[in-house]
């Protein structure tokens, strides 16, 4: 018998690639994942227990028999998640430029700092004897939050960009109810996020719509004409969501003090002012502050996020418990109203103090740009918006005109007229291509609005590239190669999903009648 | 700077590129004179070393639960996760996502959501559970809302053995929209008349179990008792693991079950990020606060989920929305699905049964001390005792003697002279016999 010297084949040829269908429908590295309650078994587990010693039980007569909740081994719940992980878009997968959302870079030394067993090992109720060094923490990013917000105080415990709303408005009701100058209505410009009318409406505000003028921003007399007695504030995003600085923010702010009023500033798009105004010099009464957008701390697939919200010192007083007072080297906590001397906090919004693993990622966040790499952050973040923004104004529309935007920018939808393409068309055809859609369809006073967030942590390469590519797909519309884009994606894990369906009739759930076909 | 990649170059060009002279010329729309000229007043930029230092000695200046036996309890538990849950967690597709608003690239985290849904009512014993909340304090205040939105009705009423910051947040919801609130007084020992509170005003009783002293109770009288006069049932459950040992709220008449799912795959972290339960029944789902994953199908016909009834969300419906929620918990919903499809239901009760057996143990050991009394006849993982003098100082003397030994009741409920002596106790897995020695010889000495 002779040696095979053939061997395998190292050319290439023959394996030119096509759709051909597979058997298990997966294809290659995107493999079909069946849900946990298909796959597990509920008499398995994947965690090992000693058997508990033997005990009297004490449950009240209230045990329980059975849940129905599937067990997994290590190696399937590995496959599990892996395989499932492979159908997200991710910032560390590629540009990720979604407007009002700042999907920055998170830094890693952030992940392992919070992991810290002195950080992420401690209970929100161990004596604080036990806790001064978190203490310490929360105390240092106060600090430095108000530094460079210029502001006099801070509440620390709001979740996220929503719950600090909630906060800074809550704070200013308090106040004007502690002036015996209760009111009833909240001026929210259209633009604003629709957190900004629900959080009014929540503390039982009336909202009043105020109009953006021809640029996009809000003038000081449409402001004017709806401020009355019965005005408590207004809430304004500033830079707003049109991706414009408020130019008029001081006229605005003294008409509104003027009134007997307070500036909620929605402080969403802090990231790009930092270090280089401050909010307080610019009159604002409450900012909250997405920790987990201008400081970096990761989105997670939609939290947990963190909202503290910074206050001028006629608000501060009513800032919610807790909070932690400095003594010296020594750190305490206020944890309830009855022992807030000399303010008058509105109540407690949250059991414990806040997000602290947000805190201790924000803190070595900020730790490691400093004030000068915080102020170069937001200008990269400037610069490279208004990079995208030159390189597509000759090809896209832009609501308000070419004019010089601050860390995003915003087109509607006219350059697409006529083309039987529509932003959603469009943003689909930016997946195929391998980046994440922009923000679309807000703000809701622009038609078909796009909106482009390309943060301070892209290189040129990769705007370069983001900007080839969306001026080939706007070539695109015009060469009439329409299923490019109401095909799109065609590439994606998954063709258009069918929402409608979704939420006619609600299947929230796996169970074992309705799933049975699945199954099979 | 390490985060940064544009070089000077990279800037000179692409200002000149724009058409602007310098960098300042693009934030122009600032007034000039509220420009900063300075770098504000903070260090400047420091290296990955530099910060591990000056953070981690923060952090060395804090005792983690796992350095000492450790008995802390009321709405966060120390327990035990396994390995592959932060490693799953920190991979970058689940970490570095936001939100799914594209769900042809989302589905990673669609499908856990739907998953975790699945979990968290088949967990409360209820038909359907949204995407998660911000923690169970704040899921329960939503839940009040969502119950005035149900029955168009303000008051609610709530137990006095709720956990005190719970009842803080939603008495400060309440104060704030002006609605009414009856909230009965501290009761550790078990005593109260709650179905004497419902009447027809009533919107929604709340009740915890285990409660915040640590009893178990049956909620089904006061189930009846609410729906009897139209209001609804909250309950709340601020230890999860106790679900794997005992009957669900859905069992026993809750309309809306809210609960602290950080015992599952979340760590301590000094209070957050947690992870908010919220389940309810089918009937209930319109008004349900939070993101919701739903089932449907691409345009190909193949299975795939989306967020869905945004209807309800404030992205639509702006001042008319359920709630103003928009970020929820993510990634600890995601720790939570993973550790519970680790767990399975047998992990998850074996785990609940040592919880238990290693409380009453507990329990039995500290009524053998002189002065002590154990008051929680029937409990999961957590009872209360009376000390002879201030629970406040008796936990600081056994930080002395090296054990974390529970929350003295004084400190949630700093107002009430007659709970100075309480401190609620928890027991997990993660305590050994030899913890438990070392509790029970420390609070002798103490109280000696």
């Amino acid at each position: 018998m002779s040696m095979n010297k053939a061997g395998r084949p190292t050319s290439a040829q023959g394996g030119q690639s096509s759709d051909h269908p597979t058997f298990t429908g997966n294809k290659a590295l995107q493999i079909e994942e069946p849900l946990i309650f298909e796959v597990g078994d509920v008499g398995k587990t994947g965690v090992d227990f000693p058997d508990p010693e033997p005990h009297e039980m004490r449950l009240g007569g209230l045990e329980r028999q059975k849940i129905g909740l599937p067990g997994l081994t290590e190696p399937e719940v590995m496959r599990h998640y892996v395989r499932i992980s492979q159908k997200n878009f991710a910032i560390d997968a590629g540009v990720y430029p979604l407007g009002s959302c700042t999907m920055k870079h998170n830094g890693r030394l952030n992940e392992k700092m919070a992991r810290l067993p002195g950080f992420g090992d401690v209970h929100p109720l161990q004596p604080e004897s036990t806790v001064q060094g978190a203490l310490e923490l929360i105390d240092t990013l106060a600090a430095w939050l108000l530094e460079m917000t210029g502001m006099a105080g801070v509440a620390m415990s709001p979740k996220a960009g929503a719950h600090g709303e909630f906060c800074g408005m809550a704070a200013i009701k308090s106040a004007q109810i502690a002036k015996g100058d209760a009111r009833t209505v909240v001026l929210v410009p259209e633009s604003a996020h629709g957190t900004n009318p629900a959080t009014a409406a929540l503390l039982g505000y009336k909202v009043r719509d105020i109009p953006a003028r021809e640029d996009g921003t809000v003038s000081p007399e449409a402001v004017k004409e709806a401020l009355d007695t019965d005005v408590a504030g207004i809430m304004l995003t500033n830079p707003n969501t049109c991706g414009l600085f408020e130019r008029d923010i001081v006229a605005i702010a003294d008409a509104v003090h003027e009134a007997g009023a307070y500036f909620y500033c929605d402080g969403a798009n802090f990231n790009a002012i930092v270090g280089k105004a401050k909010p307080g010099d610019l009159g604002v009464d409450c900012m909250h502050i997405n920790l987990h957008k201008t400081f970096s701390t990761p989105h997670g697939g939609g939290g947990p996020g963190s909202g503290p919200v910074v206050f001028s010192e006629a608000i501060a007083p009513y800032a919610p418990v807790p909070y932690v007072v400095r003594n010296g080297d020594a750190f305490s906590l206020v944890e309830s109203v009855e022992a807030a001397d000399g303010a008058h906090p509105f109540g407690r919004q949250t059991a414990f103090h806040g997000q602290m693993g947000m805190f201790v990622r924000a803190l070595s966040y900020m730790m490691s740009h400093g004030s000068d790499g915080m102020r170069q952050a937001s200008e990269d973040a400037v610069l490279n918006a208004n990079y995208i923004r030159a390189g597509l104004r000759d090809v896209m529309s832009q609501p308000f005109g070419d004019q010089v935007c601050m860390h995003e920018v915003l087109f509607d939808d006219s350059f697409l007229k006529d083309s039987g393409v529509t932003t959603l068309d469009f943003a689909k055809a930016m997946i195929d291509e391998g980046f994440h859609p922009m923000t679309m369809y807000f703000p809701l006073v622009v038609h078909g609005a796009m909106l482009i967030e390309p943060t301070e942590s892209e290189s040129k390469a990769a705007l370069d590239q983001f900007i080839a590519t969306l001026r080939d797909l706007v070539q695109g519309t015009k060469d009439g190669d329409l299923v490019r884009f109401t095909g799109a994606p065609h590439h994606a894990p998954m063709a258009r999903l069918d929402e409608t369906r979704a939420a006619r009739d609600p299947v929230l759930r796996w169970s074992p009648e309705a799933h049975a076909e699945a199954a099979e | 700077m390490r985060y940064l990649p544009l070089t000077d170059d990279d800037r000179r060009s692409m200002l000149a590129d724009i058409g602007v002279q310098n960098i300042d010329d693009l934030f122009a729309d600032i007034p000039e004179d509220m420009r900063l000229k300075e770098l504000i007043d903070l260090p400047r930029h420091a290296s990955e070393l530099e910060v591990e230092r000056q953070l981690g000695e923060m952090a060395a200046r804090n005792t983690p639960a796992s350095s000492a036996p450790f008995f802390v309890g009321c709405g966060a538990y120390k327990h035990h996760v396994p390995a592959s849950v932060d490693h799953l967690i920190q991979r970058s597709e689940f970490l570095t996502a936001y939100t799914p608003y594209q769900p042809e690239i989302s589905q990673g985290t669609l499908q856990y959501l739907f998953e975790f849904q699945t979990q968290v009512a088949l967990l409360t014993g209820m038909e359907v559970a949204n995407a998660s909340m911000y923690d169970g304090s704040t899921a329960c205040g939503e839940a009040v809302l969502m119950a005035q939105r149900l029955t168009r009705r303000s008051k609610a009423v709530l137990s006095g053995s709720l956990h005190p910051q719970y009842r803080d947040v939603v008495s400060m919801l309440s104060d704030l929209s002006e609605t009414s609130l009856e909230t009965l007084a501290a009761d550790p020992e078990g005593t109260e008349d709650i179905i004497a509170s419902i009447d027809d005003e009533t919107a929604c009783v709340v009740v915890q179990s285990p409660d915040v002293f640590g009893r178990v109770r049956d909620l089904s009288a006061v189930a009846a008792a609410a729906h009897e006069k139209g209001a609804l049932v909250i309950a709340v459950v601020t230890e999860v693991i106790s679900l794997g040992a005992l009957k669900p709220p859905g069992e026993m008449g809750a309309d809306i079950v809210v609960a602290e799912g950080q015992s599952i795959g979340v760590g301590l972290s000094f209070g957050g990020p947690y992870v908010g339960l919220l389940a309810t029944r089918q009937k209930y789902l319109r008004q349900m606060p939070g993101r919701v994953c739903g089932e449907t199908v691409d345009a190909n016909g193949k299975r795939g989920f989306v967020l869905t009834l945004s209807t309800r969300e404030q992205h639509i419906r702006r001042e008319k929305a359920t709630s103003n929620i928009c970020t929820n918990s993510g990634l600890c919903s995601l720790a939570f699905t993973i550790h519970l499809s680790l767990l399975g239901e047998a992990g998850l009760m074996k785990l609940a049964s040592i919880n238990h057996a290693n409380a009453v143990m507990l329990a039995d050991a500290l009524a053998g001390i002189k002065g002590v009394d154990v008051l929680t006849p029937s409990f999961f993982n957590e009872f209360t005792i009376r000390v002879p003098g201030r629970g406040v100082d008796v936990i600081e003397a056994l930080v002395d003697k090296g054990v974390l030994g529970g929350v003295p009741v004084a400190r949630l409920v700093p107002g009430e002279k007659n709970l100075q002596d309480f401190i609620i106790v928890a027991a997990t897995e993660v305590n050994t016999a030899e913890d438990r020695k070392a509790y029970v010889k420390a609070l002798t000495e103490v109280l000696s």
